[in-house]
């Protein structure tokens, strides 16, 4: 009940955030620039192109009709067209964000089993070497340039090793030799869909190099945190008290210790997806990774106004649906942060 | 030969600014089937005796004892081993003492888990008889709460259901009562010599009030500075104490008052535990001290079955 009652008021806070945003990037949209008309309908447009665009985005009207006109079309998917390719947005992000998605999730659900484990271990040996050698590969795994990291991967993996691909979402001889039907874009699921094990093994494959090049730091920051998190909680009096009540020692760390000192690490998760979102840019790039970074990254260069607000708009619900999953992930984990 | 068999017990703890001196010189010996009191003023290491006897003495900490033993293993081997099979804790702060992210039905399973190889359906039966033989009249609700939706009686009663469940024959409760109301400790005290009739437990009860020692225990022993001052039979202890110290504690216990904060009427406080002690530590807020008091340790003085440590002859007691 208090659980219940804990979701709907964080589901109510991120529709506020929602709005918030939608209303801000309809300001920096159409209310900051001295004719957005004029960005609207793209380069050395005709006084009929921009008459027309003034009319679509309803520029004589009220300010908050405006809005609203905005926030609808938002709502219904209607991103718009890009000026500079005159594409539909729509069409764009539904080819870009999959392809994003899948990678985020994946390398924030590497960090996750790479970052906590090892933050656990390093807490259980604190000061000796387990721990030495942790803190010097999470200082390491957070300092070290993603595309640094991507490079030297590339050429241990795939160049030396051989053992996984180099770049792309799925080898040429399934790309072009035996496509996948497109249905969602994602590919690992496409290939699910398809009855497609092969593709499926194969779309893994290269999903491993870029996402563990962007869990790459997040994976760090768990670590940290779960470590004071767990020095703390170990000296906790109910951690004395499952040692004399005979619990053993893997016992005690995992399941009396981690899960009082999982709500740090559950942060990481919005830090790292968020991230992985659209600061990826150079990991897109190098691993040839059609994403949101670099379509966005691309947008801003050519002052592709449409294009910004609509990834920005994406960004901001994905980023506001993950959170809101972490924090009933919280409520889960710990049933008194539901009746904070 | 007793269950728990301590002699000269001497803890001392390395800290940053040089060591302490926790324990100096502890004996307890303890029967099989009784509740043993230890009692003392905040400070004079009674918690530290007990963390000694579960291997749980901080980091660093030098045991030594020219006996430390429990049913003939020695216990600066075997107290590791010993810990959560045979010997169980019940700690002062029952709110603490249990994880407050899991439910009590995990934590029950998982303490019994620990010790037997069960069916889960069979594990859950266990933890909700353990549950009722502390007294929980809702055992299956209880199983389903988590620890901040306990009060605090029942919260102590699922921490000493979980030390029963380890099948440990010797529990060190630490202030058991402190932390609860003064009905609902008096029932807790009830409950553990329920539990000690009914299944052979020997229980050490750490505790700073004489109302404890005087519902509850069997015998008692009272320590003043990191030293067992004065040992017995509870009733002789509380009739005819021996030692000047007990005397003040009992002096200090006005009938009609409240109960917690009494042992602070005593005049002065415990020497800090990094200080020299050479003769009795209590010399300097002793009513009787004489000069050969900080000289010289006291010795042992007896009436029957009750031992302890002054220089005052017997009979001027
Ligand atoms: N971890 C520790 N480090 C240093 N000193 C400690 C530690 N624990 C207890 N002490 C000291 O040892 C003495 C005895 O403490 P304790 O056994 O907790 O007393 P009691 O339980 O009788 O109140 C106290 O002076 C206390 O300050
Ligand atoms: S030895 Fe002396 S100072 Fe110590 S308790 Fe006895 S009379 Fe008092
Ligand atoms: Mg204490």
């Amino acid at each position: 009940m208090e659980l219940l009652r804990y979701i709907l008021r964080r589901t109510v806070l991120s529709a506020f955030v929602v709005v918030g945003v939608t209303f801000l990037v309809f300001i920096v949209a159409q209310v900051v620039p001295s004719d957005p008309a004029a960005l609207y309908a793209g380069p050395r447009p005709t006084a009929e192109q921009i008459e027309k665009a003034r009319q679509e985005l309803n520029l004589d009207a009220p300010l908050p009709a405006r809005f609203a006109t905005f926030a609808a079309a938002m709502a219904s998917g209607d991103f718009g067209v890009s000026y500079k390719s005159r594409r539909l947005i729509a069409e764009d992000l539904k080819a870009y964000l999959p392809a994003t998605l899948e990678l985020a999730v994946f390398s924030t659900g590497l960090a996750l089993l790479i970052g906590i484990p090892l933050g656990v271990l390093a807490a259980a040996r604190q000061g000796r070497w387990p721990d030495r050698l942790g803190s010097f590969g999470s200082i390491a795994a957070v300092a070290m340039p993603t595309f640094f990291l991507a490079m030297i991967l590339q050429l241990v993996f795939a160049q030396w090793l051989g053992i996984l691909p180099l770049s792309g979402r799925l080898s040429r001889e399934i790309a072009i030799g035996a496509p996948l039907p497109v249905v969602t874009n994602f590919t690992l699921v496409d290939a699910l869909l398809a009855g497609r094990l092969d593709a499926f093994g194969n779309a893994v494959t290269h999903l491993v190099l870029p996402a563990l090049t962007l869990a790459s730091y997040p994976a760090g920051v768990a670590m940290r945190l779960t470590r004071s998190a767990m020095i703390e909680i170990l000296e906790r009096r109910h951690v004395v008290a499952a040692r004399t009540l005979g619990l053993s020692e893997p016992r005690i760390l995992f399941g009396h210790a981690l899960p009082n000192a999982m709500g740090p690490a559950l942060t990481v998760i919005g830090l790292s997806f968020a991230y992985a979102l659209t600061g990826a840019v150079l990991v897109e790039i190098i691993f040839a990774w059609p994403g949101l970074g670099r379509y966005v990254s691309e947008a801003i260069l050519a002052k592709d106004f449409p294009v910004i607000a609509a990834v920005t708009m994406v960004v901001t619900i994905c980023y506001v649906v993950m959170n809101l999953l972490i924090d009933i992930a919280q409520a889960l984990v710990d049933p008194r942060v539901a009746l904070s | 030969m007793p269950l728990l068999d301590i002699s000269d017990l001497c803890v001392r703890i390395p800290t940053p600014e040089g060591e302490v001196h926790a324990v100096r010189a502890v004996s307890l010996r303890i029967e099989r089937g009784e509740i043993h009191g230890v009692i003392g003023e905040s400070g004079c290491g009674k918690t530290m005796t007990g963390m000694a006897t579960l291997g749980l003495a901080p980091k660093g900490a030098r045991i030594e004892a020219a006996r430390f033993h429990f049913d003939g293993a020695d216990l600066r081997e075997q107290a590791k081993a010993l810990r959560g099979k045979r010997i169980g804790m019940i700690a002062q702060d029952p709110a603490a003492a249990l994880n407050p992210v899991l439910s009590i039905a995990r934590q029950m399973d998982d303490v019994i888990r620990a010790h037997r190889t069960l069916p889960r359906e069979a594990r859950r039966r266990e933890a909700a008889d353990l549950l009722a033989a502390t007294g929980l009249p809702d055992p299956g609700r209880v199983l389903k709460s988590y620890p901040h939706q306990l009060s605090g009686g029942m919260q102590q009663r699922v921490v000493i259901a979980q030390a029963l469940a380890t099948g440990a024959d010797f529990l060190i409760a630490d202030e058991p009562t402190t932390a609860l109301d003064v009905s609902v400790g008096a029932q807790v005290l009830a409950l553990l010599r329920k539990l000690v009739a009914e299944r052979g437990l020997t229980v050490l009860m750490i505790t700073h009030d004489m109302d404890v020692i005087a519902e509850a225990c069997d015998r008692a022993t009272v320590l003043y500075a990191g030293r067992s001052v004065e040992t017995g039979p509870v009733e002789a202890v509380l009739q005819k104490p021996g030692h000047p110290y007990t005397r003040a504690l009992l002096a200090a216990l006005p009938d009609a008052a409240p109960h917690g904060a009494r042992l602070a009427a005593i005049e002065g406080s415990i020497p800090p535990p990094r200080t020299r002690i050479a003769g009795c530590a209590f010399a300097p807020r002793c009513p009787k001290a004489m000069p050969v008091c900080a000289a010289e340790p006291p010795p042992e003085r007896a009436r029957d079955r009750h031992t302890w440590l002054c220089h005052l002859p017997e009979d001027a007691a």
